[in-house]
């Protein structure tokens, strides 16, 4: 097997300068919310921390018998009461202190709830925006990178690698600030309580970040390593459920069943090494806590003996240490969330920075209103790559409401013709002109709007036979939609399916036979009347009877118009104006069905060839 | 959830680890809950006049208590957690197991996608359960209780006290879990909808452009879109509420603690120290308590993964038969088969004998049953009883290892794995020497292009490493059934990317090889047909002429037909 982890695999820097500042102008228009979340963030930590104070502020001043003494922090929560009038040690002390308890937990409530709302405000933003983007971008991709792009690996962008910013931009960037606000209150706090005692706190906190930084290298390296052997996993799974029947015609059960589970072990094994820096990491966090909590005893009961700090201050020096280790942990999950979508959002850039080759010139030519139909080619050359020549120099005119038939064995070029005449892709060398004008210098939306075409593979969407005929534009009037299914024959099958125009298409038009899908294909083309018309005839063949509708739909649909047809029907060829046989790239003869005929030449032997096609059908 | 037994094997296999991994996790629990207790006794000391030296002996003791937890804790992890990953490495490797057993036919009733999706994410999802699922839940109950006998212990009214805002706890999580279920189910449905017709867009981009509904395909992207993100707003809202308000009640219950705490104090029903206690076992409750509602949802989700695998376990594989290596003679006959695929007739009375080392041409129109034949042939169908022969032995009595030693196939769809040359084509005889190998590819002529390939047969092939044409992919997938030395070969059109040149040396090759293959070729080509002793022409479904090539030519009926056409088009090609 191959070493390579794939292009999905590979996972880079957690963070990278390039990537991070396009991320954050991707959260420009949410600023707001951003700025917002923050400052919501900083009164929900004030908030949470004060549970601590209120708790010694509790013990100082109401429990302890020698009330002398009250330290710093019970000082200010009684200041704190005093300035609203209230004496906390006349009789109702305790109660007041557990209703400010309980209306920091309000508030705090009420700030994480409004964090979290314009936090998910914003990352829901970005990824809308981004979706956006990213359909918008491939909508004026160039073709041929939908020719060399699974489907499948463009999903994955508009989908998978969008939602891993989501995290980034709900619970990373925002949530990391709160952590580390937290951590930043919880060391003013303690330092004012007491100096000495909050340095010995904090002295663990230097093996904490080195217990943390050793984790987060150990759990990356392991996570990685993780990744790449699930892939392989994956991979043998999709190769031999694919090739299912190979492994068993072969009789290769027995050493699939071994070289997987060698894959599978693999898997195990890195995953168990992750494991090992996992349960180090935690019960370490929790240990050098308990150390912090011993030493706060020692040094602190120590302090509290001399009269030099309070019972309460000890408490509440207690109970921070408790809080401060969570934030710790969150950073270092963090870490993964930065590193998938840092890998995420490279792949996105990538797609979004290629740039379409195929686009409107700065000054397009506007197409003639209505346009003339003039279509030739010019010597056009065209090669997919270099040195494999499809198109040798290819050169002919069809007037306009012309119809010219393209024929010749697979692989002749027909497809390249028309790819070229729709600027799907643009020729290496000649011209392609239209009512004159070379198409290179239209926008190629503006001039697609007059063509109309007609696949080989009937591709409908999900949606009505009236969506599906209007291409999903609300503005075509709906007589005439129904008088394009009618002209094409599609009367009888409206007749008879429930719904009729309205009538719901599964994917691909399942729900219709191969013939009735091709007749809506038809009706598509005509709905929008337009002046070149561009039929790529399906092969797949249909009953008698449908065929007969399927050619009544072709005359009336090239009827007038100029078009060019990739022909496989005889009755098509025989009636087009001009015939061109394709071979190897090169137009090997031209002419009319007649002429053709007496040349007895290529042509005629194919029309030899499909006379006998349909003797043998009928 | 379905199947339970099937699920409590894997940890039946391995009773010790549980018992150790939870037992550790009892022990973590208690030393760790310990540590209030210390804390405790060194407040009531201050009180009593405290030297440094005994406070430094509660601190050291405090420290102790804190190794043996972390060990304890380790030990749990690494424990429990690896466990979980062998019962996942025993799952996967039985399911794999299983699938490769399960017959053809089921296979094309199942996606291969939908598959993958089983094996891979709902496996996932079934270790979540089985490992961080089962630990946090034993962590909860244990910490759970523990805490709450030792709160009781200090203080039985505060500690109704502390535990009046958990039904609140509860019923919220209870509701918000509903919510969230629901919201998140329509978050997935519309998420189906919205990748379906971004999907649709990308496959249908040819149409779209040329249309120039580029804006409108946007529009109509956007609008779902924003629907998609406003469903996503719906769900995110109810987690700003929903976790807020956890931290929000236990926040109350410090507070209404604290009180009624204080009141305790105050009146001196309790002490300050034992209060300190009660509090840090209250802080120590938070996260089972939180935690609690993430282990439903993990339980949900594994049991609700469980019973889509159990969906494949519940397929019926082949049964497992003896090879015993037994050499099966080269003549097959087909006796008055017919054969349908549900309601629809494939084949209706199909006779032919077909004697040891013959090349036998099936011709026939698209849909005329020819691979139907060839599949029944190699049992990737079940033929009817009686209709089907090797020798004097009835197909379906032939133990499917010794036939597949038998029979060697070249299918009409060439699938090469992502491996060597080399391993694809010993793939049905993995120890074959270099040597043989080299004669394979000689036989299949394919020998000229190992010789231009960077690393000859040890050149990767597939998607990790270079592409190889359509004919060379045909000659290598024919040169890992040659290997096999079968002495039935099956062809499944299996020259239509090779050049007609070096198809006639090859097949010439074929019927010169020792012992005299037996050989089905299903093909075209004109010169394929000229190559075979017989053929045999199908139309719907029935043989309708056999005979030599110049004997059918002769007759002039539908094989003259089709051999006509053919030279046409071969004609038209080389053009």
């Amino acid at each position: 097997m191959a070493e390579t982890p794939h292009e999905e695999e590979i996972l880079g820097k957690a963070f990278e300068p390039r990537l991070v500042r396009r991320l954050f102008s991707l959260a420009r228009p949410y600023r707001r919310y951003a700025f917002g979340a923050v400052v919501v963030l900083f009164l929900e930590s004030i908030a949470q921390l004060a549970s601590p104070l209120l708790t010694a502020a509790a013990i100082d001043l109401l429990f302890s018998k020698d009330q002398t003494g009250a330290a710093g922090a019970a000082r200010g929560v009684d200041g704190f009461f005093r300035f609203f009038g209230v004496d906390l040690r006349a009789g109702h002390g305790i109660e007041w202190i557990a209703a400010l308890s309980i209306l920091m937990a309000a508030f705090a409530f009420v700030f994480m709830m409004v964090m979290v709302a314009w936090t998910s405000r914003m990352g829901q933003g970005v990824m809308f925006d981004l979706r956006s983007r990213i359909f918008g971008h491939l909508q004026q991709a160039d073709i041929a990178l939908f020719d060399k792009t699974p489907v499948g690996r463009l999903m994955t962008r508009l989908t998978t690698d969008v939602d891993a910013l989501n995290e980034l931009f709900t619970s990373g960037f925002v949530a990391l600030l709160g952590d580390v606000a937290v951590l930043a209150g919880i060391v003013a706090i303690l330092f004012t309580l007491d100096t000495k005692l909050a340095a010995i706190t904090f002295a663990i906190l230097l093996p904490m970040l080195w217990v943390t930084n050793w984790f987060r290298k150990g759990a990356r390296d392991t996570y990685r390593d993780v990744r790449v052997k699930i892939a392989r996993v994956n991979t043998f799974l999709q190769e031999h459920i694919s090739g299912i029947s190979i492994v068993q015609l072969f009789r290769r059960e027995g050493v699939a069943r071994q070289r997987f589970a060698e894959v599978n072990d693999a898997h195990r094994k890195a995953n168990i090494d992750s494991i090992f820096y996992y349960s180090i990491f935690y019960p370490a966090l929790d240990f050098l806590s308990a150390v912090g909590m011993a030493s706060i005893v020692w040094y602190g009961g120590g302090e509290v003996i001399r009269g030099r700090m309070t019972l309460g201050a000890v408490v509440a020096f207690l109970q921070y240490s408790k809080r401060f280790y969570r934030p710790l942990m969150d950073l270092s999950e963090k870490y993964n969330i930065l590193q998938a979508a840092m890998a995420s959002s490279e792949r996105i850039f990538q797609l979004l920075d290629e740039p379409p080759a195929i686009t409107a010139p700065e000054n397009p030519v506007e197409p003639r209103e209505p346009l003339r139909g003039d279509v030739a080619f010019e010597d056009a050359r065209f090669s997919y790559t270099k040195g494999e020549e499809i198109l040798k120099g290819v050169s002919f005119h069809v007037p306009p409401g012309r119809t010219v038939a393209l024929v010749g064995a697979t692989g002749a070029g027909k497809s390249t013709v028309l790819n070229l005449l729709l600027r799907f892709y643009d020729v290496t060398s000649g011209r392609v002109l239209v009512d004159g004008t070379d198409v290179r210098r239209y926008d190629p939306v503006r001039l697609r709007e007059h063509f109309g075409i007609v696949l080989q593979d009937t591709f409908l969407f999900t949606g009505t036979i009236a969506e599906n005929v209007s291409f999903f534009d609300p503005g075509m009037p709906r007589g005439r939609i129904e008088e394009a299914c009618l002209e094409v024959g599609l009367g009888p099958l409206l007749a008879r399916i429930p719904g009729g125009l309205d009538a719901r298409l599964s994917e691909r038009g399942g729900g219709l036979s191969v013939g009735e899908k091709q007749l809506v294909a038809f009706a598509r083309a005509l709905a929008r009347d337009p002046r070149v018309l561009i039929l790529d005839e399906a092969t797949s063949s249909v009953d008698p009877e449908t065929e007969r509708t399927i050619e009544r739909a072709v005359a009336r649909v090239l009827a007038g118009r100029t078009s060019i047809v990739v022909a496989h029907r005889l009755s098509t060829i025989v009636r087009a104006d001009q015939i061109l046989v394709l071979s190897h790239g090169e137009v090997k003869e031209a002419g009319t069905h007649a002429e053709l005929l007496a040349k007895d030449g290529l042509y005629a032997r194919l029309y030899a060839l499909q006379l006998k096609d349909r003797e043998a059908a009928a | 959830m379905k199947d339970l037994p099937r699920f409590f094997r894997y940890f039946r296999r391995r009773p010790g680890v549980y018992t150790a991994g939870f037992g550790s996790m009892l022990a973590s629990t208690g030393l760790f809950l310990a540590m209030p207790g210390i804390v405790r006794r060194a407040i009531e000391e201050l009180g009593a006049g405290v030297t440094r030296e005994r406070l430094f002996r509660l601190a050291a003791v405090i420290v102790l208590l804190a190794v043996g937890d972390a060990i304890a804790l380790f030990l749990t992890r690494r424990i429990l957690i690896g466990a979980s990953r062998d019962i996942e490495y025993e799952m996967r490797q039985d399911l794999f197991d299983h699938l490769l057993r399960l017959p053809p036919p089921w296979y094309r009733k199942n996606r291969v996608g939908d598959l993958m999706s089983r094996a891979v994410n709902d496996l996932s999802a079934v270790r979540m359960l089985l490992g961080p699922g089962i630990m946090q839940a034993a962590n909860t109950l244990f910490v759970g209780i523990v805490a709450l006998v030792l709160m009781f212990s200090v203080s039985p009214p505060l500690t109704l006290v502390a535990l009046a805002v958990f039904p609140v706890i509860a019923i919220a999580t209870k509701v918000m879990g509903q919510a969230t279920h629901k919201r998140f189910t329509a978050i997935q449905e519309f998420f189906s909808e919205i990748s379906a017709e971004a999907q649709e867009n990308f496959s249908g981009v040819r149409l779209v452009r040329a249309f120039a509904r580029e804006k409108s395909e946007e529009a109509r992207f956007d609008a779902n879109n924003r629907e998609f993100m406003k469903r996503n707003l719906g769900l995110a809202r109810l987690n700003a509420l929903f976790f807020p308000l956890l931290q929000f009640l236990v926040g109350v219950g410090f507070a209404l603690t604290l009180w009624a705490g204080g009141r305790f104090i105050l009146s001196g029903k309790l002490s300050v120290a034992r209060y300190v206690e009660f509090n840090l076992y209250m802080l120590e409750l938070i996260w089972p308590a939180i935690a609690l509602g993430w282990v439903v949802n993990l339980g949900q989700r594994g049991a609700a993964s469980w019973n889509r695998m159990v969906d494949l376990w519940d397929a019926v594989p082949l049964p497992a038969e003896e090879d015993t290596g037994e050499r099966l003679s080269g003549d097959v006959e087909f006796r008055e088969l017919s054969f349908a695929h549900g309601e629809r007739s494939i084949l209706t009375d199909v006779s032919l004998r077909v004697a040891r080392g013959t090349t036998v041409a099936i011709v026939g129109r698209t849909g005329a049953g020819k691979s139907t034949l060839l599949n029944l042939l190699l049992r990737l169908d079940d033929p009817p009883k009686g209709t089907v022969f090797i020798g004097s032995r009835e197909l379906t009595g032939i133990p499917l290892p010794v036939l597949r030693r038998n029979v060697a196939a070249v299918p009409q769809e060439t699938f090469l794995f992502s491996d060597t040359l080399a391993n694809n084509i010993a793939f049905g005889r993995p120890n074959a020497s270099r040597a043989e190998i080299e004669r394979a590819v000689q036989a299949a002529g394919l020998a000229p292009d190992v010789a231009r390939f960077p690393k000859g047969l040890d050149t990767i092939v597939g998607e990790r490493g270079i592409t190889l044409s359509g004919g060379q992919k045909q000659r290598t997938a024919l040169a890992r059934a040659l290997l096999t030395d079968a002495p039935i070969l099956v062809l499944d059109d299996a020259f239509s990317s090779v050049d007609t040149e070096t198809e006639a040396k090859i097949l010439e090759g074929l019927k010169g090889a020792a012992g005299g293959r037996t050989v089905f070729l299903v093909s075209h080509r004109l010169s394929t047909l000229q190559n075979a002793d017989i053929a045999a022409v199908l139309e719907g479904g029935r043989v309708v002429e056999t005979g030599t090539h110049a004997e059918l030519l002769a007759k002039g009926g539908v094989y003259a037909a089709i051999a006509e056409r053919q030279r046409l088009a071969e004609e038209m090609e080389a053009a």
